[in-house]
């Protein structure tokens, strides 16, 4: 069938009219072979506009068009969608993108932005005369939701799609949920307790029944794609039955291995066997840490704490390894401090805490029993210094961004310490006090003035133990004086950090991180909660520094991203995908090596190149690496790029 | 082991103790450090305070002298020389277009192309002659002398040509532990002496010293261990001044680390020209039994 195509010039406003002379491009087009109808109109996307494409449509029986306007990302839907609606296939539709590409660089240019429109015209036209009718793909959906990471935002995302009905699955590395969270004394602004903040989050996250909650818990491979995810888990067995076990400490006692308490951020040691927070904050049991074990450690036959336990509740099942299929992840896998010992010039002194090791001094369940106390000899301190930015904005050594986090909770843990001191004195030095969030400023001024902080604005340049006290030197930029302050004990608020292993997690699931480590957004304003891989979504500290807040708007803000995803019955993909001629492919796996989405793969029996529709994003890369043209994309194949260069050089073709 | 060695102005006049010291107590240890025969100023604060490219020939001829030498590299006892040779040669090899520039100027000497590398004798002690080898060569170790060593500023900042680790330091502890002496580490080991506020302000200069001297004695110093002329007038010599600004401060002894290392290696104390310190160090030396 001869081709009927329809040509429709938009002038945009004086946009594309000012540069580009509209007219004479309908009356050269006009004739231009399988062109059978061409128009011009003021703003072809307004309804009079659509108007005219859709009379042009029915009445001349056109089977292409190419509508010579802005660019594709604006309106190439707008017009696929209509003649859709009048019976032509979308994909017969193509823009020719006048405006962006012409008529807005070549302003003033009247001549050259006339001839460049009608070129890409021509070219489009080219490219719609080979154009196939396609149809977009369907793609089966699993609506089961995998959320990494068990604190205050995994737990909301997953409470926020449970509650839209969908199950969830929670994996936690740790044996508890609720994450950093559980290792803190008090929140900011609010000063309620964080055990009763997390304590009725997990109390909800385990009463509702789409969630199911795997803790020692980490993902071991994936493969797949949005709404297709095959999952493999590794779950480290439970080695205590806590339903034996009668808490008698015999095998705490018995066992050989002492680590430091990772719980308590390293302040006490803990055996391999010991306390552990159970399920609920204020609840404890009885764990064995299989990190910490010279059964896994060193392959050791090690049997202590079973001999010991008159219960038998302690066996050493091997790790239980789950399959499961999930539509959506979401990665929430937290933060760390950046380690104390990179600043060499604060010294390595028991009395030198980070702000994590300082939470624990401050909690109730923590190695003091929220008394403060200082870890060298067990005094209570009069005097702390608190040091904010220790390893945050320091581009030269460390690292330039801001932590967010710890001008707030370093207020907060001066205020605490004043609390349980008030014959202390706090000393905080900044740069600046970033108090920007709602009540955040009003509760910095109040806890200063009510408690006497002391802040001073400079940098502290060294940390020395000086006998019994700790030597400060720092500088106070505001008198302009230096400062040396006699402390009792420091606490450094370090610079916020992925959790360790989040590197080789988003290797794992294919998505990017940022140069520090935090898993990347797919776009920093527009798309803040989704990464580049279609289907894994981000929530909390493993994107950036957060407080709680922020961590459940994010956290809520990827829930509903997902449960909008689940609201169809399956996912459509665009058919403008990879195909591989398989008389012509050699298998060589070019195309493999050269795919950004790993859509494309060697079937390793037939030796032929296979492309996963749903996978792939239609970007050419395999087709222009396959040396002998075997594998091309719909609707832009090779004979198509070469039609469209022909109508562009013919200019400049060489003559015999 | 030859090197050429640069001695800078003030070892040739008020540090002439760091330098006899250093030449005798590193021949014990095979280092043969040969004066350069032809050396100027090392270019002191002007090269490193002006942007003028005409500051950085002096140290970089200097450093042409050393190559002329037949040697690739030149060995400094001052920290100041130290730094500014060290500076100039790596201004010199970082920016082509002004390394042109320069060469400009030098159209005169031999060609050079930054290839002479500056060190200072500790580091030449610690990656080349091993504190094991200090070890052997101590006849009369320092035991029971508290020392307490002190690095100033010259030796390690910019971090870029710092002989140790910027914040904590540790290759004179190295040393002086190698030869013996308990060494006192003490927090104000890199803070500032008040370098040549020491002409105008002596103030200045009198609440650093004190600041570092009574923080080192608190920690139970003897006797302070340094590579400095400037440090060393400072801390020495200014003690008058801190005396008479500070009630209750008991003078000490300043020493250069390579003084200790001669005593310890029991050469003639007459290397060591105890007379030109300002407190003198003898009665403390004697007292362990170092000295006659």
């Amino acid at each position: 069938m001869k081709p009927r195509i329809g040509v429709f010039v938009c002038h945009c406003g004086l946009n594309i009219a000012a540069s580009v002379e509209v007219s004479e491009v309908v009356k050269a087009i006009k004739d231009y072979p399988g062109v059978v109808h061409a128009q011009d109109y003021i703003y072809m996307c307004s309804d009079p506009g659509q108007n005219l494409v859709r009379k042009a449509i029915r009445e001349h029986n056109l089977t292409g068009l190419v509508m010579s306007n802005c660019s594709p990302s604006l309106h190439e839907r707008t017009f696929r969608n209509l003649a859709k609606s009048e019976g032509l296939n979308p994909y017969l539709v193509e823009v020719a993108n006048i405006r962006e590409y012409c008529s807005w660089p070549h302003q003033g240019d009247k001549e050259t932005a006339t001839k460049k429109a009608l070129t890409i015209i021509k070219a489009t036209i080219e490219r719609v005369k080979r154009n196939q009718a396609l149809t977009p793909l369907v793609v089966p959906l699993q609506k089961r939701v995998l959320v990494l990471g068990g604190g205050v935002a995994g737990m909301q995302t997953a409470l926020d799609i449970a509650e839209g009905g969908y199950p969830v699955t929670i994996l936690e590395k740790q044996a508890y949920l609720g994450g950093r969270v559980r290792q803190l004394d008090h929140t900011f602004v609010t000063m309620e307790k964080a055990k009763d903040l997390a304590g009725e989050m997990i109390d909800r996250t385990l009463a509702q029944p789409n969630i199911e909650v795997l803790t020692t818990a980490q993902i071991e491979g994936i493969s797949g794609y949005v709404g297709n995810f095959e999952v493999q888990i590794r779950r480290q067995s439970d080695w205590v039955d806590p339903e034996k076990c009668n808490g008698c400490e015999a095998c705490i006692k018995a066992c050989p291995v002492e680590v430091p308490s990772t719980f308590d951020r390293g302040l006490v040691m803990r055996k391999a066997i010991d306390w552990t927070p159970g399920a609920r904050p204020g609840e404890k049991r009885v764990f064995l840490d299989h990190q910490a074990c010279v059964r896994v450690t060193r392959q050791e036959s090690c049997t202590a704490c079973q001999e010991v336990c008159d219960q038998g509740a302690i066996t050493y099942p091997e790790d239980e390894q789950i399959t499961q299929m999930y539509g959506a992840i979401v990665v929430a896998t937290g933060h760390d401090l950046y380690r104390k010992s990179a600043l060499t010039e604060y010294a390595t002194d028991p009395d030198v805490l980070d702000a994590l090791q300082f939470e624990r001094l401050l909690s109730e369940d923590g190695p003091t029993g929220g008394k403060v106390l200082r870890p060298s000899d067990g005094k209570e301190p009069k005097e702390v210094v608190f040091v904010q930015c220790a390893g945050s904005r320091d581009p030269d050594k460390h690292f330039p961004y801001c932590s967010k986090i710890c001008c707030m909770y370093t207020c907060k843990e001066a205020r605490r310490y004043k609390e349980k001191v008030p014959d202390g004195q706090a000393y905080v030095f900044f740069i600046d006090v970033r108090s920007t969030g709602k009540g955040y400023e009003e509760f910095v001024k109040e806890s200063v003035q009510k408690e006497r902080l002391l802040y001073l604005k400079g940098k502290v340049s060294k940390i020395a133990r000086q006998g019994d006290k700790l030597l400060v030197l720092g500088g106070d930029t505001i008198t302009g004086h230096r400062v040396e302050i006699e402390a009792d004990l420091v606490v450094l608020a370090m610079a916020t950090v992925p959790s360790p292993g989040a590197k080789e997690l988003a290797r794992l699931l294919n998505v990017n991180t940022d140069p520090y480590g935090f898993i990347q957004e797919a776009h920093p304003k527009l798309a803040p909660v989704e990464t580049l891989t279609a289907g894994i979504y981000l929530a909390g500290t493993s994107q950036a520094p957060k407080d709680i807040p922020h961590a459940i708007y994010q956290a809520s803000g990827a829930a509903s991203k997902i449960l909008s995803l689940f609201s169809r019955k399956e996912l459509i993909h665009e058919p403008l995908v990879a195909h591989v001629d398989t008389e012509i492919c050699a298998g060589c796996g070019y195309c493999h090596d050269n795919c950004a989405y790993q859509a494309v793969s060697v079937d390793p029996i037939l030796k032929k190149a296979v492309v996963n529709e749903a996978l792939c994003e239609g970007c050419g890369a395999c087709a222009t690496a396959c040396p002998s043209g075997a594998i091309q994309v719909k609707n832009l194949d090779s004979k198509q790029v070469f039609d469209m260069i022909s109508v562009v050089t013919k200019d400049y073709a060489l003559r015999p | 082991m030859k090197i050429p060695y640069y001695p800078g102005c003030t070892l040739k006049t008020k540090a002439k103790d760091f330098e006899d010291s250093a030449i005798a107590a590193a021949r014990v240890l095979g280092i043969e450090m040969e004066e350069l025969p032809r050396w100027n100023c090392c270019g002191t604060v002007y090269s490193l305070s002006s942007d003028d490219l005409i500051h950085q020939l002096a140290p970089i001829r200097n450093l042409i002298r050393a190559k002329e030498q037949e040697s690739d590299r030149l060995v400094t006892l001052c920290s100041m020389c130290y730094n500014t040779l060290k500076r100039a040669n790596e201004f010199f090899l970082a920016d082509e277009e002004k390394r042109e520039r320069i060469k400009r100027y030098l159209d005169d000497e031999i060609p050079y192309e930054g290839d002479v590398r500056v060190v200072q004798l500790l580091e030449l002690l610690r990656d080349e002659v091993s504190m094991d080898a200090i070890k052997e060569a101590v006849k009369k170790p320092l035991t029971g002398l508290k020392v307490a060593p002190y690095y100033g500023c010259m030796l390690l900042r910019p971090a870029s040509i710092g002989i140790d680790d910027v914040e904590r330091p540790t290759v004179m502890e190295d040393v002086l532990r190698a030869l013996g002496a308990d060494v006192i580490d003490d927090p104000y080991k890199t803070e500032c002496c008040g370098a040549y506020q020491t002409v105008s302000q002596k103030d200045v200069v009198a609440t650093c010293a004190h600041s570092i001297l009574t923080s080192a004695q608190g920690n139970g110093a003897e006797v302070i261990a340094l590579s400095c002329p400037l440090c060393d007038f400072n801390l020495d010599n200014r003690q008058k001044e801190v005396q008479e600004r500070f009630n209750g401060f008991h003078p000490m002894p300043v020493l250069y680390f390579t003084q200790l290392m001669a005593i310890a290696f029991g050469l003639d104390p007459s290397v060591c020209r105890f007379e030109l310190s300002y407190n003198d160090p003898v009665p403390l030396l004697k007292s362990k039994g170092l000295i006659e």
